[in-house]
């Protein structure tokens, strides 16, 4: 971060009050969410977010190891997000490192507020973030593609957790910011939200905001969220109704794992 | 079981959060109700009787429920009793008591072992989801030969279909030996062909669990297959 600085000529807003890459303030960048795209996993979703891909894989519930963080009343909701080493411009040191135990942290403390955690004691669902390639807001991305494969995988959840940021950039508050705009922003306020219960279920910032400017800059957030739970949701009707309609079905192959689970 | 109803209700997909309705009926599996208002905390497809709203689940973990067959596989032996894995987040104990026959204490490893695969019934579940599993009852036995595979849970009912329909036209199609456990393992034994036709049959009713007219279409597959003889 912070390594080149911004070229003198390049505004962050123009003089019509467009960003960088053309969009409106309250503008989304283009979001794609597919659901069920890994077959091992329980549950997975793949997202593309401007030009963020993650990918987010869901196990379990399952016996939870090391046995001592067992809960015997709920279900443990553990979240792993990792950079991929090419995911960002210059090569990531691979491993968890600060941040991304940070991020795991976070993401996996919005989800259990949704997932009824009481139904499976004794119990975890993983959930795995792989960040592909990263421009600004992968912890939301992260977010909103680990509550489609939680969804997925079938784990019962009061709502699904849409998220998006909004932050502040050339004095102007703006939503879903880019990489350009974080890096050379004002603030970044990241939100993740529960629609159906109006909660918020992560809320970070960084940077400085009036209170003004934090309360437009939230608001701006939640509405984008709603968008984001409109497309998230479509994903998840999107993977049963296409193959429905799927007419010529390839013909069945049997696989090594049949052979295997043979004795 | 399912397959009537959701029929008739032309199998409307929910996702978790998806308003049910605003009513007084009771809230089934796969959803949950805050306010009088039915929502689905299940991925699945709705299903609405006269008393009751649910969600069929389209995907998720086997949960036991008193009085399933299952087709569990033995994980771990101790003195008394067998750890048996069940495909469920849980793993269940087998006790000696609840075999049909007489293990003195530290012999269990002469009756079964690790890999076994066995043929058992849910007796016990209780609220820290403790389960307990027996072997004493017809037809409950270890399963010698034959193999196992496994599909989602959720897709059972459509394996064994209306009142066993579809699984009675596995068996007389393949001439295989087949026992469907609700924890979606499936056990197949027969002539080595034939159980490939059954695997290529149920992964089939697998992927295409939610389609209409499947019983149709594969008694269509097993029919051509055997014409050719694999």
């Amino acid at each position: 971060m912070g390594g080149t600085p911004l070229p003198a000529n390049v505004k962050l807003i123009d003089e019509n009050g467009r960003r960088m890459d053309g969009r409106m303030p309250e503008e989304m960048r283009p979001l794609k969410i597919e659901a069920g795209v890994l077959k091992r996993a329980d549950g997975s979703a793949y997202v593309e977010w401007g030009n963020n891909k993650v990918m987010a894989a869901v196990y379990g519930p399952r016996e939870c190891h090391p046995r001592h963080l067992q809960n015997p009343e709920r279900a443990l909701v553990q979240c792993n997000y990792n950079m991929a080493s090419f995911s960002v411009d210059e090569r990531k040191r691979p491993g968890p490192d600060r941040r991304s135990h940070e991020i795991s942290k976070i993401i996996s403390e919005a989800l259990t507020n949704v997932v009824f955690t009481e139904y499976f004691p004794r119990t975890s669902i993983d959930v795995y973030i792989e960040v592909l390639q990263a421009n600004a807001g992968t912890r939301c991305a992260g977010l909103t593609a680990a509550s489609v494969a939680l969804a997925d995988a079938g784990v019962p959840m009061r709502d699904l957790v849409a998220s998006c940021a909004a932050g502040k950039v050339a004095n102007t508050v703006v939503v879903d910011l880019n990489k350009e705009e974080d890096n050379f922003g004002q603030a970044d306020i990241p939100v993740g939200y529960v629609p159906r219960s109006n909660e918020i279920v992560l809320l970070q910032m960084d940077g400085d905001l009036t209170l003004e400017e934090f309360n437009k800059g939230l608001h701006m957030a939640v509405d984008a969220c709603k968008k984001v739970y409109q497309i998230q949701r479509d994903a998840l009707k999107r993977r049963y109704s296409a193959r429905a309609a799927d007419e010529d079905v390839p013909a069945p192959i049997v696989e090594g794992a049949m052979m295997r689970e043979g004795q | 079981m399912q397959s009537s109803d959701t029929k008739e209700n032309a199998r409307e997909i929910v996702v978790p959060g998806d308003l049910l309705a605003i009513s007084s009926k009771k809230a089934g599996p796969g959803t949950y109700s805050e306010g009088g208002k039915i929502f689905a905390s299940q991925l699945g497809i709705k299903s609405v009787r006269p008393d009751s709203i649910s969600v069929v689940p389209l995907a998720g973990q086997y949960m036991p429920i008193i009085g399933d067959l299952i087709v569990g596989k033995i994980v771990d032996i101790g003195p008394s009793n067998w750890l048996v894995d069940i495909n469920s987040p849980y793993p269940a104990p087998l006790h000696v008591n609840e075999v049909p026959w007489r293990v003195e204490f530290g012999e269990t490893s002469k009756f079964m072992g690790v890999g076994d695969v066995v043929l058992i019934k849910v007796v016990g579940v209780d609220e820290r989801r403790r389960i307990s599993v027996s072997m004493q009852d017809h037809g409950l036995r270890k399963l010698t030969g034959g193999t196992v595979m496994e599909i989602s849970p959720s897709k059972v009912p459509r394996v064994i279909g209306k009142n066993g329909s579809m699984i009675q036209m596995l068996k007389n199609e393949t001439a295989c030996r087949i026992y469907v456990g609700q924890n979606g393992r499936i056990w197949i034994d027969g002539e080595l062909d034939n159980i490939v036709k059954a695997v290529q049959a149920i992964k089939m009713i697998e992927d295409e669990a939610h389609a209409l007219g499947l019983t149709e279409k594969v008694k269509e597959f097993l029919g051509s297959k055997s014409g050719t003889g694999v």
